[in-house]
């Protein structure tokens, strides 16, 4: 499984990319995989606010729908609409093409309670 | 939990395992709208171990098997095999099952997993007249190939008398030493077939055929998807003991001229109209309806989903539920959880209609 040492993580499988007071967000390797091929994500909308750990988007499989949780708090000032018509990018490119949103984030001390590549590497192997 | 003689092999090759009707079943292998895409354009293999298969010797002139059953079986020629259902005395579904016309007073009858129990006891206990039944579940397995190449795929194992299998037809068919019944039927809207091999043999059968490189393991999961683009019931789902043939629009399968258990009920139904009638619809977008979700038309409440998902061949979220008023064609409704609300237009099965299920000109191997 692609885990990537320089993003922070939620125990959902929830990543973040911090680039200086912005977060680019997705969903891990390992989410991906689990969901199955994926076919619709209702993203955040623009300018919405996002709290850590509560609802920001929900990503459709065939089998069944899944909410995805914000991994730091902010205001969303991008959200990836390459996913409308292609939402097999996350199950692709879950790091790359397939990220969720750019968040401006509120308070950056929240990365603390965030896992570094290593711990999640640790806890998906309980 | 049952497995299948195949649980290891699908474990080989990497599927996701579920519970399925009391069996642990092969969800994917790869994915689903691989695998749903690579069956829509050439052939798949399922493991269809889990269904249950009864074998009967009933003269009809002394057995009351033909009131058991929907289907006329007085008017079945030899070899060939009907769809249909046994109902309880209010025309509520006990099971849908195929019946196969072994000989003029022999029968197999193949029916759902999670019920292969119940039904067993159920014939059983009114079956009249039968010289031998017997539930045959445990020692025949069944893969379904399924697929426009099926039947080139199957030529080169079995020899082209294949090809001339008729659509619900069956035969006896040399195999790894077997004589077994293959059957021209399926549940996915393409052309295909269903072979009853003994369950010793499935796995032997499994590798012949994966070996051919036009075939690729198909699981539950595409299986689902394939026949809810066909509107096809699912048992469990869209049909139970709670509804009747009329209710979800599969009267087409009952023959009105010969008695059966359930038929008062359903012919009351049919002069007073269905209090509910099943309907199929189209999201307007990717997102897919999912069970239980409400339905409503004009702002009010009008029925549930049975079954909904993504639509791999349309690319749009398609579904079918009970309404408990007539919606056309055409006619917009809109599907509602708690946090969803997906608008979709009423339309006719099947969503997809490229199927070559019914195909009278099959392939053959020197298209190669």
């Amino acid at each position: 499984m692609l885990i990537p040492d320089n993003l922070f993580y939620t125990k959902d499988h929830e990543w973040a990319k911090i680039e200086g007071d912005s977060a680019i967000i997705g969903i891990t390797d390992f989410a991906q995989s689990s969901l199955g091929d994926i076919t619709f994500i209702d993203l955040p909308k623009l300018g919405a606010k996002v709290k850590q750990s509560e609802w920001c988007a929900t990503v459709e499989s065939v089998k069944a729908a899944s909410d995805v949780y914000a991994p730091l708090s902010g205001e969303v000032t991008k959200t990836n609409t390459e996913l409308a018509n292609h939402p097999e990018l996350v199950n692709k490119f879950p790091y790359e093409s397939g990220w969720f949103a750019v968040i401006k984030v509120a308070d950056l001390a929240e990365k603390s309670k965030l896992m570094t590549w290593l711990n999640i590497n640790n806890s998906s192997r309980d | 939990m049952f497995k299948t003689p195949l649980y290891d092999i699908h474990l080989a090759l990497n599927a996701k395992i579920a519970p399925f009707g009391g069996w642990l079943m092969p969800i994917q292998y790869t994915g689903i709208i691989q695998e749903h895409n690579w069956t829509r354009a050439f052939a798949g293999i399922f493991d269809i171990c889990h269904m249950g298969e009864f074998m009967l010797q009933a003269d009809l002139a002394k057995s009351n098997f033909n009131d058991l059953v929907t289907i006329n079986l007085r008017d079945m020629p030899l070899k060939s095999c009907r769809y249909g259902f046994m109902l309880n005395a209010q025309g509520g579904i006990i099971d849908d099952l195929l019946v196969y016309r072994i000989a003029n007073a022999e029968w197999m009858i193949v029916v759902n997993a999670a019920t292969t129990n119940g039904d067993f006891a159920y014939l059983k206990k009114h079956l009249t007249g039968a010289t031998r039944f017997e539930n045959i579940s445990a020692t025949l397995g069944k893969l379904d190939l399924q697929g426009p190449l099926a039947a080139e795929v199957l030529t080169d194992l079995v020899g082209a008398d294949i090809t001339t299998l008729q659509y619900y037809t069956f035969g006896y068919f040399n195999l790894l030493n077997e004589l077994i019944i293959i059957s021209r039927t399926g549940y996915t809207g393409e052309l295909g077939y269903e072979l009853y091999m003994p369950n010793n043999k499935i796995p032997e059968l499994w590798q012949k055929l994966l070996n051919d490189q036009r075939v690729k393991p198909i699981g539950l999961g595409a299986r689902d998807t394939l026949r809810l683009e066909m509107g096809y019931s699912l048992y469990g789902q869209d049909i139970d003991e709670g509804r009747t043939p009329i209710e979800a629009g599969l009267k087409y399968f009952i023959s009105w001229d010969k008695e059966f258990i359930g038929k008062e009920a359903l012919l009351k139904q049919k002069q007073a109209g269905a209090g509910r009638r099943m309907v199929y619809f189209i999201a307007d977008s990717r997102r897919s309806p999912r069970h239980n979700y409400r339905i409503f038309y004009n702002g009010e409440d009008v029925g549930s989903v049975t079954s909904g998902s993504f639509s791999p061949s349309l690319g749009f979220g398609i579904g079918m539920g009970y309404v408990s008023r007539e919606i056309l064609a055409g006619e917009k409704i809109i599907l509602k959880d708690a946090a969803v609300s997906i608008t979709a237009k009423v339309v006719n099965k099947p969503f997809y209609k490229n199927g070559t299920v019914k195909s009278k000109e099959i392939k053959h191997a020197n298209t190669r």
